[in-house]
């Protein structure tokens, strides 16, 4: 084991851990703004949007992320209408196709999980709601949403723990994530143990980091529904 | 529309496959043996099955599989080199990419296999034992057929999850769909076309998993 490469490199890995943070932090941002909407379109009953929704969530859900990040880096370039676009510099970026592949991921994911949550809303509370007088978006905004946010938490944490994994996919699109700096290292030095153990590390000690986090959150919001001590 | 490209891509869907059911196979294995760690009272063993599952579930597959597949390469070669051989020995990415997936999804299975064991109520195992069976015909009569209800709905997830790991096996080298899709769309110029195919195709495998499953847990379930 020769760790002295890894000693050198380590103010690398440690930005590479800054760029996978933050390819994190955007996408999760962008999926669960787009989620929540579409969460609630997609636990109406009567809602014309529901089948689309649905359809959205089943396909990106149902397809690698792999797949998706290529169908946004390689092939929307195939368009000359997209090449010609004023999106083009976005769209030929690494970067920006990056986080909008994991930011549909994650959304489609998060749109379950919160819709899931929507429709676990027990029913007294939104009769009680009704009998106060609320309308409808009044009930979803002050009620039903708060209610299924506190109750998705748990599943939510482990979505972001998959994303934070799934990141690791920016490498392959040239980025320098934890995972670009470690492939990066082992084909200048060829250690492979020793880059790939060191990002396998950071990796956990940011995944314990962020389940300490949302264990921390479940204590502080869901108080209510943990067993009686 | 795919060029004379289709036949090319059904024969990756085939490799995709065959990667998928392998690591199911290994996962199975190896999450079994890791629930019966887990459940055992030696301590050693139960700790080893804790610290198992939480290193995989803490690491991505990528770099796992990269760390298999060029760790591998570099630990097979050194010892080739030990035992004086000159060659130059490559890894089959196949190998690696069904002993990795089949490693992390094992972990994953623990926990299934451990819970679905749970699952089944303690009266049914001493009734058992009370007829006079041994241990092991509690387990393979009793214990583990009704075990396998309880597991299915996570391993239905799980084996969804598995198939949409393979495609990062294209990464390491091996033939699957995935890169049958980016030799098709590099040849054609046309990437949109084939990964929007191999999107489709992805689609066809779990909806016809998610049927199948579906009839499983209907047809373990029916007596109930």
């Amino acid at each position: 084991m020769n760790f002295d490469a890894i000693a050198q490199n380590l103010p690398l890995y440690f930005a590479g851990a800054l760029t996978t943070l933050k390819l994190l932090a955007i996408a999760l941002a962008g999926g669960l703004v787009a989620a929540v909407p579409l969460a609630v379109l997609r636990s109406r009953p009567q809602s014309l949007a529901r089948a689309p929704v649905w359809l959205f969530t089943y396909a990106i859900r149902g397809t690698p992320l792999l797949v998706q990040l290529f169908l946004i880096y390689y092939g929307l370039a195939q368009f000359a209408v997209v090449r010609e676009s004023v999106f083009w510099p976005w769209l030929s970026s690494p970067w920006f196709c990056a986080c909008l592949a994991f930011a549909i991921n994650t959304c489609a994911y998060t749109t379950e999980i919160v819709a899931g949550a929507i429709r676990n809303t027990p029913h007294g509370e939104v009769e009680a709601a009704r009998a106060l007088g609320l309308s409808a978006a009044q009930v979803m905004r002050r009620i039903v949403l708060p209610s299924a946010a506190r109750r998705a938490i748990p599943s939510y944490g482990n979505e972001v723990i998959l994303m934070l994994h799934g990141t690791s996919l920016a490498s392959v699109v040239t980025l320098l994530d934890l995972t670009g700096v470690a492939r990066d290292v082992n084909s200048r030095f060829y250690i492979p143990f020793e880059a790939f153990i060191t990002a396998g590390a950071l990796y956990l000690a940011i995944t314990l980091a962020l389940v300490g986090l949302f264990h921390a959150a479940e204590r502080r919001w869901l108080a209510h529904m943990a067993p009686r001590r | 529309m795919l060029h004379g490209y289709g036949a090319s891509l059904l024969e990756g869907l085939a490799v995709t496959l065959g990667v998928a059911l392998a690591s199911l196979a290994v996962a199975c294995v190896l999450g079994l043996a890791g629930a019966a760690a887990k459940l055992s009272r030696r301590p050693l063993l139960a700790g080893a099955a804790g610290v198992y599952t939480t290193l995989i579930r803490g690491v991505p597959d990528l770099v796992l599989m990269l760390l298999v597949f060029y760790g591998g390469q570099a630990l097979v070669n050194h010892l080739a080199q030990r035992f004086g051989s000159d060659g130059y020995i490559d890894i089959d990415p196949f190998v690696a990419g069904v002993l990795t997936i089949g490693f992390i999804f094992g972990a994953y299975l623990t926990e299934t296999f451990r819970g679905a064991f749970l699952a089944v109520g303690v009266g049914q195992r001493e009734a058992g034992l009370a007829f006079g069976m041994s241990r092991w015909q509690v387990l393979r009569r009793i214990t583990a057929p009704q075990m396998l209800r309880h597991a299915l709905p996570s391993l239905s997830n799980n084996w969804l999850v598995l198939v949409k790991s393979t495609a990062i096996v294209s990464l390491i080298g091996l033939n699957d769909m995935m890169q049958k899709t980016q030799q098709a769309a590099g040849a054609t110029r046309e990437p949109f076309v084939f990964y929007a195919a191999a999107a489709l195709l992805y689609l066809l495998i779990t909806s016809v998993s998610e049927l199948g499953f579906g009839w499983l847990d209907r047809r373990s379930a029916r007596h109930l």
